[in-house]
């Protein structure tokens, strides 16, 4: 028995180590908004080039936990870490990809991108204060719709979430009713409604309940063929969800003054501007002790940036713009080094 | 004899473990973190009191359901039917205690949570009329829906384990009492139950163990929603939940202590739970060994 043990093990080392000879995997995990083109690009890129990536969407908080305890080999988070967080843990953070997160809707005789809604009135409903359909404040926007004698059922994310840091961050800045009761999170005390653990969980609950809304990142939307709705802008426009209205957001930002590239893009002006819009940050040690891993790793990172633009938009995301990506890799050239203090991209 | 010392230790070992990792928050909250219903994340202010009334709420229900039922069942499988047909039954309650709880869940979400919304809760709340217990919307998803598909999973283990103790009533009993000129009822009630009674609070203990710290299904159809309501309708949580969903993203060490400490009360609430049900059965064991 000994001995068949002992074999048993010699054979799943020796897999285990032909398997490692044969490709390199390198290990993600984090945020659950960006999961879907970051399984695409991974796909592609081991039939390119053979090496593995493999990323584990557990969430933008368990990212940050796994690469704090360097289980991983990067972390993923939707929200941003602050200059003085990253400095305190020699930690790197750069966007990888941006894009929208969308209130979404079901009502039966509504469909998509009908309904309008402002920020006042998506800021009551998620605080409870409207707790019907046809509330004559969601009436007033929508003179020409049927509205059922219906309640609403908020849908939020049971789990801590990005998505949810970038959903409360815009209810936040829009309503002070909002920034006294609840505040931003990735996890917040919601003051009405279920949860569902993760974008599917919400998608899920959302398709199930008559009269729900929730909030999901927009990729789940178009994939779930959910309802989504038209949110009134800073500029005083109804903008649909779309790549468009997301690229117009991302447009305002000032990439080049954000230290560690902090930078929130909910509420953004500009009359074609999705209001709220978010970008997916990567986060790796500044001192890398495995070069060769971290040159594998900011060599995929790079070709995401060049080549992975077509898998983004057609999942719905904003890939990073190229004047962008060069302030990226600038960065990386500058901040990244092995132990000897060499520079790990040139 | 060595895995006899093993045991005990492990659960004094997993004491001390969830103990020490909360202490930041039995520090920060002391014994205010039982009876407070606060739980914002923002804030940092934590409380235990929404999860473990979910915990104990959506258990009560399932045990009010299931363990009379299961008694009916394990009764019709002993006393009513030919012992071929009994078996039948039996091994086709023993294979639903088998399906895994995942399954529970997801049958829950896609197939239960909308029957209950479009016949079950409108109904209830047609015939609730007032009553604050079936008040709100339909969803589906809930503190009852989370009831029912506990008593669903815990009704196999509380049958299976019934009938087995019914079927040890020795034949003498009952063949005297039906000699007597017994009903079928009577010997049921008098002889079967009686003689039977201490496995069947066993057996009730049992699925109640696995009520309370039943995960998966639960997190599938309890809503998710750290509030305590009268109505059954609206989201709940329980303890197995909480630590479900926020477990992977709980960053901050006083969140994720307070977490810990959740999973502390549901150990002491499911030991305290075996400890009863063994008091119980040596009393019991006591009373009938001198009598029947």
């Amino acid at each position: 028995m000994k001995k068949f043990l002992l074999t048993l093990f010699l054979i799943a080392f020796m897999l285990v180590m032909a398997h490692a000879g044969y490709s390199m995997t390198l290990n993600g995990a984090g945020a659950t908004f960006p999961y879907p083109v970051y399984a695409q690009w991974a796909y592609k890129y081991e039939k390119l080039r053979g090496v593995k990536l493999n990323y584990q969407s557990i969430g933008s908080g368990g990212g940050i936990a796994q690469i704090k305890a360097k289980t991983v080999d990067f972390g993923a988070s939707d929200a941003p870490m602050r200059a003085e967080e990253l400095k305190k843990y020699n930690l790197f953070q750069f966007p990888m990809i941006m894009g929208g997160v969308v209130p979404v809707i079901h009502i039966k005789g509504v469909s998509n991108e009908q309904m309008k809604l402002c920020a006042k009135v998506l800021a009551n409903i998620f605080l409870g204060k409207i707790r019907k359909w046809n509330d004559p404040a969601i009436r007033k926007l929508n003179p020409g719709l049927a509205l059922p004698d219906r309640e609403i059922t908020v849908v939020h994310r049971a789990d801590g979430s990005g998505t949810t840091w970038i959903f409360t961050n815009y209810l936040d800045k829009i309503s002070k009713e909002w920034h006294k009761k609840v505040g931003t999170g990735k996890a917040v005390s919601w003051p009405t409604g279920v949860g569902g653990k993760g974008n599917e969980g919400v998608s899920a609950y959302v398709q199930k309940v008559n009269g729900a809304i929730g909030y999901v990142e927009f990729a789940y939307a178009l994939q779930n063929g959910l309802t989504t709705v038209r949110l009134e802008n800073r500029a005083g426009r109804f903008v649909a969800p779309t790549i468009r209205s997301f690229q117009s957001a991302a447009a305002h930002a000032d990439w080049a003054h954000a230290p560690g590239f902090y930078m929130v893009l909910t509420d953004q002006p500009g009359p074609e501007s999705w209001p709220i819009t978010g970008a997916s940050f990567i986060l790796i040690y500044r001192v890398q002790t495995r070069p060769n891993r971290a040159r594998a790793m900011l060599t995929f990172f790079d070709w995401a940036y060049r080549h992975g633009a077509g898998i983004a938009k057609k999942l719905g995301y904003v890939p990073m713009p190229e004047k962008i990506v060069k302030l990226v890799e600038e960065a990386w050239k500058e901040n990244l080094k092995d132990t000897q203090g060499n520079p790990l991209w040139k | 004899m060595g895995s006899a010392f093993v045991l005990p230790l492990l659960i004094l070992g997993l004491f001390v473990a969830l103990t020490g990792l909360s202490l930041p928050s039995i520090k920060r909250f002391g014994l205010h973190f039982i009876v407070s219903p606060a739980w914002n994340p923002v804030k940092h202010d934590f409380g235990a009191l929404s999860s473990i009334y979910g915990t104990l709420v959506s258990t009560f229900i399932a045990m009010i359901l299931a363990v009379p039922l299961s008694l009916a069942i394990a009764l019709f499988q002993v006393e009513l039917v030919p012992p071929v047909i009994g078996r039948v039954v039996g091994s086709a309650i023993e294979l639903l205690a088998a399906i895994p709880s995942i399954i529970y869940g997801m049958w829950g979400l896609f197939v239960f949570a909308p029957f209950m919304a479009d016949h079950v809760q409108p109904f209830l709340a047609r015939i609730g009329g007032n009553l604050p217990l079936f008040k709100g919307p339909p969803m589906g998803i809930g503190m009852l829906t989370a009831g029912l598909i506990l008593a669903l999973m815990i009704l196999p283990f509380i049958t299976s384990v019934t009938s087995d103790v019914f079927r040890m009533v020795p034949a003498h009993l009952k063949e005297s009492a039906y000699g007597m000129g017994s009903t079928t009822f009577e010997v049921a009630r008098k002889i079967t139950l009686r003689y039977g009674i201490d496995g069947v609070v066993g057996a009730g203990f049992l699925g109640l163990g696995r009520a309370l710290g039943e995960t998966m299904a639960v997190t599938f159809v309890i809503g998710n929603s750290h509030r305590i309501s009268a109505s059954l309708f609206t989201g709940a949580n329980s303890i197995a939940s909480t630590l479900a969903n926020e477990f992977t993203e709980a960053s901050d060490p006083l969140y994720l202590s307070s977490l810990v400490e959740l999973g502390l009360i549901l150990l002491i609430l499911t030991v305290m739970v075996q400890i009863l049900s063994q008091l119980w059965l040596r009393r019991m064991r006591r009373k009938t060994g001198k009598g029947m």
